[in-house]
């Protein structure tokens, strides 16, 4: 597969690369680039708008208050005096490593039960069917709220949970994408070759499902980091001091009139980014999907 | 000259803007007498099919067909208003696809196709067009018409399915019949069977036919004339007793060598360059690449079609000078 | 002939698909007799042609043959030990001496491999080579085909039909199989190119001494190739009998049909002859007539016909039919 020319070729994609890649370098770069911790409160800071300085410097450990040289709070602060912008770009991190690890245990586990129930049909097809029937017939946010209430919150039991709840995209598809490539002439080729299972699933019918994966992977990971921000807000998600843009979305919502740049800069942190990976993923759904295939 | 019924020549037709023009079939020309059953045989990418549709300007977008002269019946069928066009498809000219599965819509009965037809042409009443139905399908050989009428095309078998289509496109009455492929998705027997239930037709209705086909040895049994089309022209047009004793172009003796059964093993089309979708419009012959008795003009130069004992016609550098070798080696 | 050593042996091949559903809907369930206790001999060296309609159970019979189905009842022999019900493991293994090539060369071959990946495939699976060994291999079959060893690297998609076939043939005697069943291999192509296919094929067979189970609907390639043919109608040998023998006099009233039915390139031939054609459709094998399938449509049927079904005997040395006219 030529993967890295043929990125650059659309202007969507390379857009889409160009985005994503400045995030995931931001995410990476943070302890540098953040001018302020994340974390440490400064009542004297408090809702400060974008462009202000603060009174007192970044008062590290335990440092005297002195009146030192004034920083610069490039977007503002937050309610309890947290620079905006440093929480936002260790935001970054929790956001794509939940993300990410969402999309990638729940396309795992549901490539590989959809593509089993496809290619085996019997039982396995049948109870897994009957699985994915029953989960999908209960509301998400509520089974959401109820297992991270269950489990106690935490970015494990939230990457789990979004993982849950998508998981069944990846079923479905790869489960029809399996039905319909086991009948395909070099697919019977192979088993009458002597391939086992596993080769057949791994060489001849996975590969040919990655163009239906991209699609609802990238689709999946944009709306991992909305979801992850929505159960944030609504306060079920992270824990509260923990720097996500949910979080951040959740502190905000109080003070939209007043200091609306504690909601919306994370707002456009995470369209940023999920315009970032949409487009990516549409791009390389393109070069994956069988052009070649003529 | 006046018997003829369908007249083509000089027809081309292109695909492509003006940057990525691609000929596909290039100065055709034959004409079929009333009555006659016309064989056009050819490979995938010989265009027969593609020059048929032109006639009833069928084509897909984006092609571009023109032709000296493709009048049927002394109209030329290129400059026919849309009014007209309507008319004559179906009505004077109807054709018989090769996929019957695919030709009939899945989700109305054959009595609604058929009385279709006849209703948009004919204007018949309810009455009059099911009653028709039932004497059409009768003619094609279907039992139990009555009952077959209320059925819908999965009910049926492939043979009877195209029986139907058959059957829809006497409908209209049509002077002409062009029938593309119509028994390649048919099994032997029942290819056997169509092909004698058409001839039957033909003869009864005095219908004149064309039929399409890449089974050479299909047309021995039905045709009067043949054309051969190679790479989008014409290259031989013969009648088919003359065809099958001499084949005149080194193609159609490499087509008549692959069905023969006493063909010697090893004498077949040397060359393994397949028929690559090339430029139909190119210079040369395209056949050159593969034939065994090409020359430098052959690759230069397209062949004209030239006559050959007044009822042949045969476009090869090669059969002029008379050193090409016999049929019989 | 009754020398030769028979490569496989099938004794009673019954194939009966059950619709299982998992409400029962409707009565009208009834199981499909894809086959019905057939007996065939493949012996070593020859090619074997397996010629029948929709229906007639040809390539059926063809994958129990190479287990890649399981049948019903019946045993299958692989030079004389009992391969019926072997799985697992000594199947696979099995499964090197035998290869199929299948009718449409474009889905035979997986469009995100190269074909050198597909030729080399049965290599890998059974261990024969590796790394430079094996990309030598792969360029030897190529060759061996009529192609140029560098378009190893090139995609399906790069090839027309007829190449892509012989990339089919070659990924299927890599491995030096003893058995190949060519299943309609020459039917998706252009009549021109047939002939080529044919010729590579018995080259093939000369050089390695292969047994072919050519399966086919059509009788004038079927001629130029085979040395036996058996005929297939509704999931039974109708008739077995040497290729000249057959085509000169067949017993069976179906194989009369069938060959009538082929038209000879010969005009004056075709219009003297008198051409009657077989009343009626291929039945179903979910219906099945009752005694002898083909009574249907036969143009001799008489009353035994309809109600016992006539068993496949071998009236001559060498010629098996099953037709109580035959007797």
């Amino acid at each position: 597969m030529k993967f890295p020319m043929s990125l650059y070729r659309s202007p969507q994609t390379r857009t889409g690369l160009i985005l994503l890649t400045f995030v995931v370098v931001v995410a990476l770069a943070a302890p540098l680039l953040a001018p302020f911790s994340p974390v440490n409160v400064d009542p004297s800071a408090r809702l400060l708008p974008p462009l202000s300085r603060g009174l007192a410097s970044s008062a590290q450990s335990g440092a005297p208050a002195v009146h030192a040289e004034t920083a610069l709070h490039l977007l503002g602060t937050d309610s309890v005096g947290r620079d905006v912008l440093s929480r936002l770009i260790y935001g970054s991190r929790l956001s794509l490593t939940v993300g990410f690890l969402a999309v990638l245990i729940s396309a795992v586990f549901g490539s590989l039960v959809g593509s089993l129930s496809g290619y085996w049909g019997g039982w396995v097809e049948a109870s897994s069917a009957w699985l994915i029937d029953v989960q999908l017939s209960f509301p998400f946010l509520l089974l959401a709220i109820f297992l991270l209430g269950a489990l106690g919150g935490g970015t494990l039991a939230v990457v789990l949970v979004l993982a849950l709840g998508t998981w069944v995209n990846y079923a479905r598809i790869v489960r029809a994408q399996v039905l319909s490539i086991k009948n395909q002439g070099y697919v019977e080729a192979a088993h009458a070759t002597g391939a086992g299972t596993l080769r057949i699933l791994f060489v001849h019918i996975l590969p040919n499902t990655l163009s239906p994966i991209c699609v609802v992977g990238s689709f999946s990971m944009a709306l991992a980091i909305l979801t992850e921000a929505g159960l944030s807000f609504l306060g079920v998600g992270l824990d509260p001091s923990t720097p996500s843009w949910g979080t951040m979305l959740n502190d905000g919502r109080d003070y939209l009139l007043t200091a609306w740049w504690i909601a919306t800069m994370p707002g456009i942190a995470i369209g940023v980014t999920v315009l970032g990976v949409t487009l990516f993923g549409e791009g390389l759904r393109e070069l994956l999907d069988p052009r070649g295939l003529r | 000259m006046s018997a003829s019924i369908l007249d083509v020549e000089g027809l081309s037709i292109s695909f492509g803007g003006p940057a990525r023009r691609k000929q596909v079939v290039t100065d055709v020309s034959f004409k079929v007498e009333r009555g006659e059953a016309l064989g056009i045989v050819g490979e995938s990418g010989s265009g027969k099919t593609l020059t048929m549709l032109s006639l009833l300007r069928l084509l897909p977008r984006g092609a571009d067909a023109r032709a000296v002269r493709a009048s049927f019946d002394g109209r030329d069928l290129f400059s026919l208003t849309p009014a007209a066009l309507h008319n004559v498809r179906g009505r004077e000219i109807a054709v018989v696809f090769q996929d019957p599965l695919t030709a009939l819509n899945p989700v109305l009965t054959i009595g609604r196709q058929i009385t279709e037809v006849l209703r948009l042409h004919f204007r018949s009443s309810a009455t009059d067009a099911r009653r028709r139905a039932v004497e059409l399908l009768t003619s094609v050989g279907i039992p139990d018409p009555p009952l077959r009428l209320r059925q819908y095309p999965h009910e049926f078998s492939g043979g009877m399915r195209q029986r139907v289509t058959i059957a829809m496109a006497l409908a209209g009455e049509p002077r002409l019949l062009i029938a593309d492929e119509p028994t390649t998705a048919l099994d032997v027997t029942v290819q056997a069977d169509i092909v004698t239930l058409i001839q039957r037709l033909q003869r009864e209705k005095g219908l004149t036919v064309i039929w399409v086909t890449h089974d050479l040895a299909l047309l021995a049994r039905i045709a009067d004339r043949v054309l051969v089309m190679y790479a989008g022209r014409v290259v031989e047009d013969a009648p088919a007793g003359k065809l099958f004793a001499a084949p005149k172009h080194p193609y159609a003796r490499t087509l008549l060598g692959s069905i023969r059964q006493d063909a010697p093993k090893r004498n077949r089309a040397a060359s393994s360059i397949p028929l690559t979708a090339a430029d139909a419009g190119a210079a040369g012959c395209p056949f050159a690449p593969r034939c065994a008795e090409a020359r430098e003009q052959c690759r230069n130069v397209s062949p004209v079609l030239k006559v050959y004992g007044g009822d042949t016609r045969a476009a090869c550098w090669a059969l002029d000078d008379g050193s090409t070798r016999g049929p019989g080696s | 002939m009754s020398t030769a050593t028979a490569l496989l042996t099938a004794r009673g091949i019954t194939v009966t698909y059950h619709r299982r559903r998992l409400l029962p809907l409707r009565e009208r369930e009834r199981p499909v007799q894809a086959l019905r206790s057939v007996d065939l001999d493949i012996l070593s060296g020859e090619t074997l042609a397996l010629v029948g309609e929709s229906g007639s159970g040809k390539s059926t019979l063809a994958r129990v043959l190479v287990r890649t189905i399981s049948p019903s009842s019946g045993t299958v022999a692989f030079r004389g030990s009992d391969i019926t019900s072997i799985g697992g493991s000594p199947l696979r293994t099995l499964r090197r001496h035998f290869q199929m090539v299948f009718q449409d060369p474009f889905s035979s071959l997986n469009p995100r491999l190269s074909v050198g990946s597909a030729i080399a495939e049965p290599l890998i699976v059974h261990g024969l080579a590796r790394g430079p060994a094996l990309r030598e291999r792969v360029g030897e079959c190529l060759k061996m085909v009529g192609l140029d060893s560098s378009v190893a690297t090139r995609r399906p998609h790069e090839f027309s039909g007829g190449q892509r076939q012989r990339i089919c043939i070659a990924r299927a005697i890599a491995c030096q199989p003893d058995f190949i069943v060519a299943d309609e291999a020459l039917s998706a192509l252009d009549t021109s190119l047939q002939g080529q296919i044919i010729d590579l094929f018995q080259d093939l067979k000369e050089r390695f001494a292969l047994t072919y189970l050519f399966i086919s609907h059509d009788l004038s390639v079927v001629r130029q190739i085979s040395d036996r043919v058996a005929v297939m109608y509704l999931g039974q040998v109708v008739e077995l009998a040497p290729t000249a023998e057959l085509y000169a006099s067949p017993k069976h009233p179906y194989t009369q049909a069938l060959l009538a039915a082929v038209p000879v390139p010969d005009p004056v031939l075709e219009r003297a002859r008198v051409y009657t054609p077989l009343r009626g459709e291929p039945p179903s094998p979910a219906n099945p007539p009752s005694g002898c399938p083909f009574h249907t449509r036969c143009p001799r049927a008489i009353e035994r016909c309809r109600s016992e079904p006539p068993a496949l005997r071998e009236t001559a040395p060498g010629r098996l039919v099953a037709c109580h006219l035959a007797d």
